[in-house]
Parts: C-alpha cells; sequence; structure tokens
C-alpha cells in the first residue's frame, strides 16, 4: 500500500524523467537521463498500419547506431490523427511524423536522431497550401483543441503507472479520501456541470447522488466501455492511452457512493484496450491504488472487467447490466433506474469511459476550472471522431459549443477534392444530419436536440454533395435493424419495416404514402419503444426527412436520386457524338448489356443493364454517363 | 398514499403501484400481452403504453409506478396511433387465419383489432415462417402466431422453473425455442402447458380432441382431483362435456398446474365408464338396476351383521372422494353398520405423519402454507420426489431457490430432478432416514447451532434427544446412509444457519416400518432449530391425494371420530350418540392394512374409491383376501382391478359431475363444483351413501353437499367456521373453529397443539427386511408426473401414456453390467412374495445396491414385490424398502 508522501516522491522522480516532453523543455537540460524521446503510437489505429514494426526498426537502427542509451523509444497511446498514423513524435523537439513506414526508421534514425537533420518528407503538410509544419503543436488539427478527457493520451506510456502519476494520477483520488467527504465530492461534481459522454447527457453529479442517497450495503460502479457507434472510437483511445484515469476515476466513484467493487464493461473487439486496462488493473494492485485500505484511510475498491460480445445494444445502460450478469444482453424497463436497483439489483452507478476521464481533472482543478469552459449548459470539453468526407480524420477534443464550421474547416481541414459540405450526421445511429445553412451551430447538448439530432458518444461524420441523404438514412437504419435486440416489438418489427420502406424509396419503387407511413412509423418507434436504441433508431430518417424531404421526393415522385447514388435509381448512356466505338465498355460490362459495332457509337440496353457503373470506369473518352 | 389522475379521474393508491394497477382499480382498461402480474414487469409487448404529463415518451403502464400529481391519459391520440401501431406491426408478421385457429374468441391480438377497429397490416415486407412443432401430445407450437411478448419464456424459467424454452436470434429473427433449436419433445418440457396458459394468441394452444368455439363453453372454477396440493382450475364445458382446463389464478397454484390436472381429463367422458350398478351372477358382471344392488347390498349387510356381529364389516373410504362422502361412508359404518372398522388409504401414505406429529406437536397435517415456500431461506426436502408427485410445490420450491436465492437441501435414494438444485445432495440408503437426521442433529448440537431460546421455552425433553444423540456418531450416520460425513456437517449447518427452515418430506419418510419413527426424527430437527411455528418454515408433510387430508379430518380412520376425537374416549362417544342418534361401537377399528390381511377375517367389505390390486404392498395377499371374503362391494368410475373381485359394482361420478369439498395438503378446505351432469346412471358417492343408509333404515336426507358441510362444521372443531359461502372464493385453512375465523395459515404460533413440543429421540433401526446373498438388491418404489397412483384416471389419456406407457425398473449402469442387462430389456424382478417381468431402464441416478419401480401399472406391478411389514404405531406398510434379484428372461 503506497503512502501519499511516497506517491509525492514517486511522481517528482517520474516527473523528472518524462519532462522532455514538456513544451519549453531545453535539449540536454537534465543529462541524467535520455537525450531524446521517440513517442510511437501503439493504439489500435496505428498497430494496424504497422507501428509495432516501425518501433521494432527504430529500436534496431537505435542499437545499431550505438545510441539506444541515448535515446529512448516510448510506445503511447493514440493521438488522434489516425488517418496520417503510424505517427511518431520526437521530443525534446516536438517533431511530428505521420504515415512513417518501417523503410523510413533508418532515415529517422540516421538523419534525425543520430545528426539531429529533421526529415522533412515525413512531415505534415497543410491540406490546401501543402506546407510543411514541424511542431506537433502547431498543427491545426492540433492546435484549436482543448485536451482534458485525452489529456494524456499520446503523451505517455499507458502501460507505466509511473508515467500516469508523473501527470498527477491519483492524487485525486488521494485528495477525495483525505480531504473530502462523499457529500462535498458529489457536490463538486455537481458544481462542475459534467454531463454524461456516452449521449443522454444527463448530470453526472446528480446520477453520483442518487446512488450515493439509495440505502444498500452492496453497491457497485461500472463503467460502460461498450462503444458501439459505428466509427466513433473515444472511449478506446482513452482506454488505451490513460487507462489508469479511468481506475482513478472510478475508484474516486467508489467512495462518493459507498461502493467497493466496479466492473469495466468493455467490448471484447478492443484487445489493445483490454490488454492495457488488465495491466493498468494490476498495477494499481500492486501500488495499492486498488484493495484493501486504500491510502490508509480504510476505504477499499477493486475493479473487475467484463467482456462484451460486441452487440450495440449493450452500451444501454440496463442492457450492460443485464449483459454482466450473465444473460442475454436486452434492456430491461426503467424506473427502476440503475442508481436504484441496478446490477443484480443492487444501486449501481454506471458513467462511460469518457465522462470518467474528466473526473479526475475535475477534482484535481476544480469545478469552477472545468465550469468555466463550454456553454451556458453543457461544460467542459467533448471528443468527437471526425469521419467521412473531411481532410483530417481522427479524434478532436475541442470546448463544448465549438461551432460545426471551426470543427469541420479549423480542425478538419474541410471538404476532400474540392466538394461541397452537404450536412454533418452526429450521434451516430441514434443522431440525426446538421444541414449545411446551419454549420454555425455551435455544438452543445441542447442545441443538437434542438436540431433534431443529439450528441450520442460524439461520432461526427461529414458528407458531401455526393452523399445520398435517403441512403444515409438506410445505411443507419440497416445499422439499428441489425442490432435491434428483439426484445419490444416496435423497435423489432419497426426498425425493419422502416428499412424495407427505404429499401423501396431508393429502389425506385416508394409510392407518396410511403413518406406518410415513414413518420407515422418512425414517432411509434421513437415513443413507444423500450430502450434507447429503439427510441433513436428512428431520428435518422426524421432528420433527413425534415432537412433533405425533397431528396425523399426526388426518390418517390422523379425516381430520381439527386445525389447519383442510388443505383436502381440511376440511368447509364453513352453520348453518341463522343464514343469512339472502342468496345471497351461492352468487354467490361458484366451482363452483356452494351452493343455496337467498332468504330461507331455504342449503346447500352438499359433492361439489361445492372447500373454497375464498370463501363463508366473504363471509358477514356468521357462518353458513358449517368443520371 | 398517491394521488394521481388517470383520464381525469382521480385515484389515491399506495405507493408502488404501477399506472396499470391504478388504472384497474378506476376500472380503465388498458390491453396488455405480456403483463403477468406473478412476473416482474419486462415491457415486452409497448401496448401498454399510456401519455403521462410532462414524460419525454409514452410509459408503459405495466413497469411505471405512480407519483404524486401524475396525470396519465390512457387512450389519447397519441396513445391510439402507437397501439394501432403497434398491433399493426404484429400483424405485419402474422397469418390473419383467425376464421380457423384455435384461439379465435380467446385471442388477445384479436380482441385488440377489434377494439380499435384493424382489419389488417398496412405494412408488406418480410414475414417468419417457422415449422410448426406438434412433437408434444399435448399442445403445439406455432411460431408464425407468436408475437414474441416473452410471457411462456419467463413463465416456463421463473415460475414453472424448468428452462425448456429460451430465446435465440435476435432482432426480427428472435424467437422462441427449446435449446439448439430442437422439438419441444425433446426438450426438458415436463408439459405442464403452463406456457400454453399464458400465451395471447394462438402460439400455443392445446391439442383438442374436438372442435368447439370459445364463445359456446361455460366455464366453471373447481379443485384438481389429482395430488394433495389442491390447485384450481377451470373446466371448460361444450354440452355436457369437459373439452379443456385451465388453470386458476387463485391460491393456492396461482396459474400453475402440472401436466395431470391440465390434460388428464380425458376420463371423464370416457367410453368406459361405469354406466349401471353391476351385479355379478356365476362369476359374470350383468348390468343391474339400482334398486336390485341396493336390495342386494342391504341384505347382505344385516345378514352379515346378524351372523358375524357388526365387527365382521368394513369399509374402505376414499381420499379420492369428498369430504361429504367420506364423512357420510364413516357415518354409514359408524352409525348404521355399528363398527369402527373404516378406513382408506391414507393408511398407506401419511398414517405414520398423523401418528407421529400428532405425537410431537399435536396435530399431524403440514403445520405451513404452500406459498410460504418462498419465504423460506433453507428447504430440506427428502423422501419426495417433489417435482413430479407435487409438481405445483416443487415449482414454489425452485421459485423460492431462484428469486430469493434460498439454500436447498436433498436427501433421497435417488438423484431426483430437485438434486440438481440442492446446494447439499445427500443421496442416501433407502429407510437410513432416522440415521440421517440424528447425524445432523448430532452436528447442530456439537456445534451449538441450535435455537436454544425455541428449545428452552416451547420444548420438553430436550435432555432425553442430548442423551440418545451422545451415543451416535456423525461417520455412524454417514455409514448408515452411505454418504460422506462434510455432506452430512455441511447440510446440518445449512439448515440449522437458515432463518426460516422448511422441511418437506412424503412417503420416502413414511412408507417404513418405522415410518412413524421417521416422522418424530423430522419433527425432532425442527424443534431443535426452531422451525415450527414460524412462517416460512415449518415440518410439512405433502399429502399424496387430492382429498387424503380431508378424509382423515372428517372421520375416516378406524381410531378417531371426525375432527381426530378418539372413538375410545366416552365424551367424544356420547357426543357423536348424542349427533347421530343411535348407540356406537365401544371398541376401536380395524386398520386397513389389517381390513386387507385374509388371517384377520373380515366377512364384507364395501371399498369406495379404492384399488388396493395396485396400490397395496403384497398383492398377491391382497388377492386372497378379496376372494375369500363373503361379500364385497366396490363403488368406483370404472370397473377397476379391485372392482373385478366385486359382487356388487356401484357406478360413481367423477369429480366434475358432483358438488362437494377436498381439503388439500396445505388444509385448505376448497369448493368441488359440478361442470357436467352424470354420465347415464351413475350417482355421485354421497347420493349412493344416503341411499344405502336410507335402504338400511337410516334416515338420511341431504339435500345438497352442504348441508352435509353443515354437519360436519358442527361436530368438527377445526371445520367450526367452514361453510360453502365462505369458501366460494378461496378455500379455508383449519384450524378454522367459527365463522369469524380468518383459517389459520401455519401450526402452533404462540404454543403448539399439545401445549409444548416434544422431542421423541429415536435410534435408527433397519428396514424390516434388508438385502442378502438371495435378494441382494433394495427395490424402493414412487410414483412418477406422468400417471396417476393406480392409473384409473391417466391410464385413460393418450398423451399421457405416450409419455409413460409402461412399468420399468431403473437400475445402475454397473449393476445392470454385471448381470449383462441391457436398456430397455424386459426382466425378471422377484422378491419373496412374487415375481414380475418389467423393462429395465439403465439411469445412473440410482446406487448400485438400489433399485426403483413405479408403482403405478397393473402389468408388471411393483406391488408384487412390496412387503407388507407394518409400523407397530401406525401399520404402516414398509412399501419404500423390500429386497429383490433381478434376472434376463
Amino acid at each position: 500500500m503506497i503512502s501519499l508522501d511516497e506517491l509525492k516522491a514517486l511522481r517528482d522522480k517520474s516527473k523528472a524523467e518524462i519532462s522532455i516532453r514538456e513544451k519549453g523543455h531545453l535539449a540536454g537540460s537534465n543529462l541524467d537521463f535520455y537525450r531524446s524521446h521517440v513517442l510511437v503510437c501503439a493504439g489500435t489505429g496505428c498497430t494496424s498500419s504497422e507501428s509495432l514494426e516501425v518501433r521494432n526498426g527504430l529500436k534496431e537502427e537505435l542499437t545499431r547506431l550505438n545510441i539506444d542509451k541515448e535515446v529512448k523509444v516510448v510506445e503511447t497511446g493514440c493521438f488522434g490523427f489516425c488517418s496520417l498514423g503510424p505517427i511518431l513524435v520526437v521530443y525534446p523537439e516536438g517533431t511530428f511524423y505521420c504515415l512513417v513506414t518501417p523503410e523510413d526508421v533508418k532515415e529517422i534514425a540516421e538523419e534525425h536522431l543520430l545528426k539531429g537533420n529533421i526529415v522533412t518528407r515525413l512531415l505534415y503538410s497543410e491540406p490546401g497550401t501543402d506546407k510543411k509544419v514541424s511542431d506537433f503543436e502547431s498543427i491545426d488539427f492540433f492546435s484549436h483543441q482543448k485536451r482534458v478527457a485525452l489529456r494524456n493520451c499520446g503523451g505517455i506510456n499507458p502501460e507505466k503507472v509511473e508515467e500516469y502519476i508523473a501527470h498527477d494520477g491519483y492524487f485525486a483520488l488521494a485528495k477525495v479520501l483525505k480531504e473530502m467527504t462523499q457529500e462535498q465530492l458529489i457536490e463538486e461534481l455537481k458544481k462542475s456541470g459534467l454531463r454524461g459522454r456516452g449521449g443522454g447527457g444527463f448530470p453526472a453529479g446528480l446520477k453520483w447522488q442518487f446512488a450515493h442517497k439509495t440505502p444498500g450495503d452492496i453497491k457497485y460502479v461500472v463503467c460502460n466501455a461498450d462503444e458501439g457507434d459505428p466509427g466513433a472510437f473515444m472511449d478506446r483511445s482513452v482506454l488505451e492511452g490513460d487507462p489508469h484515469s479511468i481506475i482513478e476515476a472510478m475508484a474516486i466513484a467508489g467512495y462518493a457512493i459507498g461502493s467497493e467493487q466496479g466492473y469495466i464493461y468493455i467490448r471484447a473487439e478492443y484487445p489493445i484496450a483490454v490488454h492495457r486496462l488488465e495491466v493498468a488493473i494490476g498495477q494499481a494492485r500492486e501500488f495499492g491504488l486498488l484493495g484493501q485500505n486504500i491510502f490508509g484511510t480504510g476505504f477499499n475498491f477493486d475493479l473487475d472487467i467484463r467482456l462484451g460480445a460486441g452487440a450495440f445494444v449493450c452500451g444501454e445502460e440496463t442492457a450492460l447490466l443485464t449483459s454482466i450478469e450473465g444473460h442475454r444482453g436486452e434492456p430491461r424497463p426503467r424506473p427502476p433506474f440503475p442508481a436504484v436497483e441496478g446490477l443484480w439489483r443492487k444501486p449501481t452507478l454506471l458513467n462511460n469511459v469518457e465522462t470518467y476521464a474528466n473526473v479526475p481533472a475535475i477534482i484535481l482543478k476544480g469545478a469552477d476550472w472545468f465550469a468555466s469552459i463550454g456553454t451556458e449548459k453543457s461544460k467542459g470539453t467533448k471528443v468527437f471522431a471526425l469521419a467521412g468526407k473531411i481532410n483530417n480524420i481522427g479524434l478532436i477534443e475541442v470546448p463544448m459549443g465549438t461551432p460545426l464550421r471551426t470543427i469541420i474547416y479549423d480542425i478538419g481541414g474541410g471538404i476532400p477534392n474540392g466538394k461541397k459540405f452537404k450536412a454533418a450526421q452526429t450521434g451516430g445511429p441514434s443522431g440525426g444530419c446538421i444541414p449545411a445553412h446551419l454549420i454555425d451551430t455551435e455544438i452543445d447538448y441542447d442545441n443538437l436536440i434542438a436540431l433534431g439530432s443529439m450528441m450520442g458518444s460524439g461520432g461526427l461524420i461529414v458528407m458531401d454533395e455526393t452523399d445520398c441523404m435517403v441512403d444515409i438514412a438506410k445505411f443507419f437504419l440497416e445499422f439499428t435493424q441489425e442490432e435491434s435486440c428483439g426484445k419490444c416489438s416496435p423497435c423489432r418489427i419497426g426498425t425493419k419495416r422502416m428499412l424495407e420502406i427505404l429499401e423501396k424509396i431508393t429502389k425506385g419503387k416508394g409510392t407518396p404514402d410511403d413518406i406518410t407511413q415513414l413518420e407515422t412509423l418512425a414517432r411509434t418507434v421513437k415513443n413507444s419503444s423500450l430502450c434507447g436504441l429503439g427510441q433513436t433508431a428512428p431520428n435518422p430518417v426524421l432528420s433527413t426527412l425534415k432537412y433533405f424531404r425533397d431528396e425523399y421526393e426526388a426518390h418517390i415522385n422523379e425516381k430520381r436520386c439527386p445525389a447519383g447514388v442510388c443505383q436502381e435509381l440511376l440511368n447509364f448512356s453513352i453520348i453518341a457524338e463522343k464514343c469512339k466505338g472502342c468496345s471497351v465498355c461492352a468487354k467490361v460490362c458484366p451482363v452483356g448489356a452494351i452493343s455496337g459495332v467498332v468504330k461507331e457509337p455504342y449503346v447500352i440496353d438499359s433492361e439489361k443493364c445492372i447500373k454497375c457503373g464498370a463501363c463508366m470506369e473504363k471509358c477514356k473518352f468521357g462518353a458513358i454517363v449517368k443520371e | 398514499m398517491v394521488s394521481l389522475k388517470i383520464n381525469g379521474q382521480i385515484v389515491n393508491v399506495p405507493e408502488e403501484t404501477t399506472i396499470l394497477e391504478a388504472a384497474r382499480m378506476l376500472e380503465i382498461e388498458i390491453p396488455t400481452f405480456c403483463h403477468d402480474p406473478r412476473l416482474k414487469p419486462h415491457g415486452t409487448c409497448r401496448i401498454c403504453v399510456v401519455e403521462v404529463e410532462k414524460a419525454r415518451s409514452l410509459q408503459t403502464a405495466c413497469s411505471t409506478p405512480v407519483f404524486e400529481g401524475m396525470n396519465v391519459w390512457t387512450e389519447s391520440d397519441l396513445v391510439v396511433e402507437a397501439r394501432k401501431e403497434i398491433i399493426n406491426l404484429l400483424l405485419s408478421n402474422h397469418p390473419l387465419d383467425c376464421l380457423t385457429c384455435d384461439k379465435s374468441g380467446n385471442c388477445t391480438l384479436q380482441y385488440l383489432c377489434q377494439k380499435y377497429n384493424i382489419t389488417g397490416s398496412t405494412y408488406v415486407g418480410e414475414r417468419s415462417t417457422y415449422e410448426i412443432d406438434v412433437s408434444n401430445p399435448f399442445y403445439s407450437v406455432d411460431l408464425n402466431k407468436c408475437i414474441l411478448c416473452r410471457k411462456c419464456v419467463l413463465v416456463c424459467s421463473e415460475l414453472q422453473c424448468t428452462d425448456a424454452i429460451g430465446l435465440v436470434e435476435r432482432g426480427f429473427a428472435s424467437h422462441v425455442t427449446p435449446p439448439f433449436e430442437k422439438n419441444i419433445e425433446e426438450s426438458t418440457c415436463v408439459s405442464c402447458g403452463n406456457c400454453v396458459a399464458v400465451c395471447p394468441t394462438g402460439a400455443l394452444v392445446p391439442k383438442r380432441k374436438e372442435k368447439f368455439s370459445y364463445g359456446e363453453l361455460k366455464t366453471v372454477q373447481t379443485t384438481c382431483p389429482y395430488c394433495g396440493v389442491g390447485c384450481q382450475m377451470e373446466l371448460m364445458v361444450k354440452g355436457n362435456k369437459v373439452v379443456e382446463i385451465k388453470p386458476a389464478f387463485k391460491v393456492p397454484n396461482d396459474g400453475l398446474l402440472c401436466v395431470k390436472g391440465r390434460f388428464g381429463y380425458n376420463f371423464i367422458n370416457h367410453p368406459d365408464r361405469l354406466k349401471n350398478p353391476l351385479i355379478k351372477k356365476n362369476g359374470v358382471f350383468e348390468e343391474a338396476t339400482w334398486d336390485e344392488a341396493y336390495q342386494l347390498i342391504a341384505e347382505k349387510i344385516i345378514e352379515t351383521k346378524e351372523k358375524f356381529g357388526s365387527d365382521a364389516l368394513a369399509g374402505l373410504s376414499s381420499a379420492r372422494c369428498t369430504n361429504e362422502e367420506n364423512y357420510l361412508m364413516q357415518k354409514l359404518f359408524r352409525a348404521v353398520v355399528g363398527t369402527n372398522n373404516i378406513d382408506h388409504c391414507a393408511r398407506l401414505c401419511h398414517a405414520s405423519t398423523v401418528a407421529g406429529l400428532a405425537n410431537t406437536l399435536g396435530s399431524g397435517a403440514m403445520t405451513n402454507s404452500i406459498a410460504e415456500a418462498l419465504l423460506a431461506d433453507v428447504i430440506f426436502v427428502t423422501g419426495s420426489n417433489t417435482t413430479e408427485t407435487h409438481p405445483v410445490i416443487g415449482a414454489k420450491i425452485r421459485q423460492a431457490i431462484r428469486k430469493n436465492g434460498a439454500k436447498l437441501i436433498v436427501a433421497e435414494p435417488r438423484r431426483i430432478d430437485l438434486a440438481n438444485d440442492a446446494d447439499v445432495f445427500l443421496q442416501i440408503k433407502p429407510g437410513s432416514n432416522v440415521a440421517l437426521m440424528n447425524g445432523l442433529i448430532k452436528v447442530i448440537l456439537d456445534e451449538g447451532l441450535y435455537d436454544e431460546e425455541f428449545v428452552n421455552s416451547r420444548t420438553e425433553d430436550f435432555n432425553k434427544l442430548k442423551e440418545v444423540i451422545a451415543d451416535f456418531s456423525v461417520e455412524q450416520a454417514a455409514q448408515i446412509c452411505d454418504v460422506s460425513v462434510e455432506d452430512i456437517k455441511k447440510a446440518a449447518r445449512i439448515y440449522a444457519g437458515g432463518k426460516r427452515g422448511a422441511i418437506y418430506y412424503a412417503m420416502g419418510i413414511t412408507q417404513h416400518s418405522s415410518g412413524t419413527e421417521h416422522v418424530m426424527s423430522i419433527s425432532n430437527l425442527a424443534l431443535l432449530c426452531g422451525n415450527i411455528g414460524k412462517e416460512g418454515a415449518g415440518v410439512n408433510p405433502l399429502r399424496g391425494q387430492n382429498n387424503v387430508q380431508g378424509a382423515c379430518d372428517v372421520g375416516a380412520l378406524p381410531n378417531v371420530y371426525p375432527g381426530y376425537q378418539r372413538v375410545n374416549d366416552p365424551v367424544n362417544q356420547e357426543k357423536f350418540e348424542k349427533a347421530w342418534g343411535v348407540k356406537l361401537s365401544d371398541n376401536v377399528g380395524l386398520t386397513l392394512s389389517d381390513i386387507l390381511d385374509q388371517a384377520v377375517g373380515i366377512k364384507l367389505l364395501y371399498i369406495m374409491g379404492e384399488n388396493p390390486m395396485i396400490s397395496d404392498p403384497d398383492i398377491n395377499h391382497v388377492q386372497k383376501t378379496l376372494e375369500n371374503l363373503d361379500f364385497l362391494v366396490v363403488q368406483d368410475i370404472f370397473l377397476t382391478e379391485t372392482a373385478q373381485f366385486a359382487d356388487v359394482v356401484l357406478p360413481a361420478v367423477s369429480f366434475a359431475e358432483k358438488d362437494g369439498t377436498f381439503t388439500n395438503t396445505e388444509r385448505r378446505v376448497q369448493l368441488v363444483r359440478k361442470a357436467i351432469e352424470p354420465k347415464d346412471n351413475a350417482k355421485p358417492d354421497w347420493v349412493i351413501i344416503m341411499e344405502i343408509m336410507n335402504r338400511l333404515g337410516y334416515l338420511a336426507n341431504y339435500q345438497h353437499p352442504q348441508e352435509i358441510m353443515e354437519e360436519i362444521a358442527q361436530l368438527t372443531p377445526q371445520y367450526g367456521g367452514i361453510n360453502y359461502y365462505r369458501i366460494s372464493e378461496e378455500g379455508l385453512q383449519w384450524p378454522c373453529p367459527n365463522t369469524e375465523h380468518p383459517g389459520t395459515k401455519y401450526l402452533h404460533q404462540k404454543h403448539f397443539t399439545r401445549g409444548k413440543g416434544l422431542f421423541m429421540p429415536i435410534s435408527y433401526r433397519e428396514p424390516a427386511e434388508t438385502p442378502n446373498a438371495e435378494y441382494p438388491l433394495i427395490l424402493t418404489t414412487g410414483r412418477i408426473l406422468y400417471q396417476y397412483h393406480t392409473r384409473t384416471m391417466t391410464g385413460k389419456e393418450e398423451g399421457l401414456n405416450q409419455k409413460a406407457p409402461e412399468s420399468y425398473i431403473e437400475i445402475s449402469p454397473k449393476t445392470a453390467d454385471a448381470l449383462s442387462i441391457n436398456d430397455g430389456e424386459m426382466i425378471r424382478v422377484a422378491s419373496r412374495r412374487g415375481n414380475i417381468i418389467t423393462k429395465a431402464k439403465v439411469v445412473d441416478i440410482v446406487n448400485d445396491n438400489v433399485v426403483f419401480m413405479p408403482f403405478h401399472y397393473a402389468e408388471g406391478a411393483a406391488n408384487i414385490l412390496t412387503n407388507k411389514a407394518l409400523d407397530e404405531h401406525c401399520k404402516i406398510p414398509e412399501l419404500k424398502v423390500c429386497a429383490v434379484k433381478i434376472e434376463k428372461v
């Protein structure tokens, strides 16, 4: 069991070791340690593009060059700029290398690490200007961000508790145990204005208070790490990059409500996160930061991991608890809410990863600091997973209330290929879209709800003019329909029927009545489904109907897909004037729909055509068009 | 209390009430598919959604608790739209074959379509297609009609606790199925039909023997005629025929039934029913008129009485018949024939309970109520295969384990189904219970785990118990019972560690030549731990027949008048002489065991509704006795194995054709209601006895069984407050001394019926017959789920016979191997009393030195083999243990 004094000593020692990564650190100022740190991203994204091979190669090079005692290679969690992985950051300079391949390692080692010359070709190029940027923190993608939940991600080795402690890790736990009563702690959290980051945005402090006030000998603290929104991966990144922050926060929560046991419910598809959590829990136990009598205060708390099998609905809190109990992952009615009757019918506090990640920072820096960030009703920051038709794809954290325009153009670097921004989907399959004319919306919980969307867990998918909104709605419905657990009838049958109607419309078989039917059905599924999955499943339909009704009407009335996406509504034809009669199109057509005489214009039999577009791709003369 | 408004009406309800419950108080209808008050609300179907002011979305009335100032609208536009849309969705995946659907007229989906004026679905989309599963003999499963309300699954897993069905797949593809998508017949399904009873659509329907529509049926609530649980059920009658039975949602079964009660009703309308009295002439039965039959019986009774005296006549009353009929039968023998030679088959089942518990506690009945199983934190089952013999109590025991985490101890010679739920399972040697109880008591005494305060204040002779136990060791107990010392210790600690420990036992305890001692040793254990006179605890003998409790209560016993008033007490004798207006016999009567003993020399025997040619031990001996009688009258609904020996057979009616009362195992007196008219010339037993009384010159004139119950109530202190009016809703549990008394849920609350609880220390003794070189195996017998007693009733149900067609013997694999016997082979089983041919069933649930047979079957009858060695206290024969050998044929 570690004492507070020992923790302080350890912090000071570890801090000195990693101070090289701090801004303004002077090269060679502390000769006791390595002169350079190379941080290699070992998150899921970079790992899958060979960052571990890069790391291994680098280590070999350092040994070969005999500078392995001078330069240290550190594996970190995710930096967030996932489309540019593998990512390397070299300290003390803070040089940011991207898209590094194992073949690049030799050059970095010899040029940069041995001779001090930056390898310019591996630096980040600004979209549009192609200007090379060396300094990590000067890149637009990073400079507009404010990192609270992601504060340590990419900055520390997540498998070394010492590096977490160097960043004041576990001091928040020490503070609450030694200085605060349960009531004071809950009050502080309420004052901070922290709201649940899993989607609902329920005030966290209030939730803690409910769980605290419900009488019970046995209570549980649960972390929802069953991140399921397609494209959202902030929770994974926090767990991969800073697992101790979650452990610390859950222990704090345990103290607040009077619980001695926590569970982290995490999907088995996150093997790196699971591994890092296991390592972190082991270290925390070893240091007495989990277990009996923590900091000698008499407070006991321990954690266990429960692996989810990947059902989206298990991200819903009651389904998650049911799954932990060993049953089919299915929701149950609320009330009773988990704070009253949760895991094994005991009072249970359940927050998601990102929510917990904020807690130690709030305790250490104070509720007022946290509340000073964000908007009136949405405090602090929010992590978004930027994806879709946008230049900079990755994970960002910005203050609540940041305008959508800032996110898309300043951080995201705008829309690729000079295309026009059409809409952004927030909240994943449970959310809705924000159309182009509302791009100046300040993103917070309440503004999104007012627009018919929601924050969700923070997925942000950008769409351009080539995206069909009916098709987008269909895409999300396919997902929710597939993920419906089947327990309640509106969701089980309703999402199926909604999808069938959307399929009908995108195939050009829609009738004007279908829109009315869709609206009635969507309303019923939304109003009467058992859990959040069903209640929000119609959102993509409702919000696209709200902002892009004309696209639905075009599909139904004119049998036309304005964005040119819905295959069965497309019509391929050959412009006779442009056709040279080369016969390439006829050769690639898989169904023999194109015929003609060589050197004379060819024709497409639209009855036979399956609208695969292969001919159009092959035509060198631009003679084939779709409409 | 909370005040809220529903559709503008104010209602005040207790906190925790749901909107649905509150609305029902105002008689506001809110439709439901998935709601069942016995289950925790699960909010599956969503049809009960209502609008609650200020709520974000519609709320399900079934699961949402009310709050102060709540404003609810149950049929607002939004609600109606949602309900119609949900029905629309359900119909989009449901066939519209209502015209031919068996469920038509009784289908919630159909009803709601009518209510909301829906004629079909507006959706055209994918439909699920499933093959109809007709594998079960009693019901069929058509998943195409399933709306996935899940009640069947939850009833099966949470109430019946059988887990035969569950859900597989997800989303639109999810459906109900037995494990691995096999058919129902390959699952653990016990055919209780409790899932069928709650299905709101035609997905689960009973297989019909004839066509009917629900609209043309009459429904009559009555009491099940099978085991002693006394389940309430509804007979569905078309014309003069019972065409379906449903469980009633009443005490004590709460909507549950077992396969026999639910589906075993074919006997009522069976063509083999006796239609007219039969008189045997020259060895052949000939139909006769009632007058001829009565005339002959009266002559024979008078003649025998004159020739040999009253005590040469005897009657066997019936645990199958009503209280009123049993009362009249014992009155016929006592007041008209003039003998106390009246007994019934309780002699074969719980005579030792009646004797043993009367001795130690003062009252020989189940101390606590069935529903109290759910209050127990430790349940100890011994000598009872509860899930097969008392299926609904078995289900309640499992509910206690699953819902409340109650601990279970099972001590049985076979690894019965309940053993799989047990915290400790003691596979004891048949007949070793006394040693086990003493072993448990030893551990509890040694470790100081007993309830000292209770022992001091409410019991006597504790020192005697200590003395006897002092000379006994746990090791000895383990050796006698053939179980481990550790398991005995574990069981003792669990039982003594509970706050409310309930013991359930049946024939495995009572049917021994030391049966009374077995019972008293159980009583010792319960007294030691203060588990009597406490809710949720107790010593609970499970009575085997529908009215065996009542038959005892109303005096169908040779030593007591109604209400257990001893015949050899002059005060009692005088009381009954006065009431019946005749001089009564001074002699205590003969027991059934003596009556059927040839050596005793009974000349005339009158058997009402019993079949000793199957049910009694050593059948060969019984046969000789019957053949040697001067005159035998048998009164029954079928020409049973016993009736074949009769001189006169009288056709009686089944439970469905008469009014009366049964008293169930928890002492609850419940109504039996006439649903159909008697078949042909058959008559209710009470009418037959009354008419015979009149023939014998004793005036009896009852217009209705109700009048008989009035007479019983006057003479039987325990029944003093019982009348038909009071028990019309839900029965009353005796003691119920007066009409103000609410009945008694559990006995001995403040003091024991006898004052203090008496410890009766007992040392173990061996069964009367133990294995030797010639007869090396111990045969134990019992009942099975799918047959009842001597199969007079269940044998008439094709489905039950399909499930359990024939006699068999369970043998361990090792024993079978040693004799080269294969599973399914016909083998010979022999005891010192006879031999039979039966089918070998090689199973791993019996020990190598033990074999088991069900006793139901006439062909390969187990009771040819059993031993009629009697318990000296109560004359119960040792049906549970005898020595046999087996050989190939």
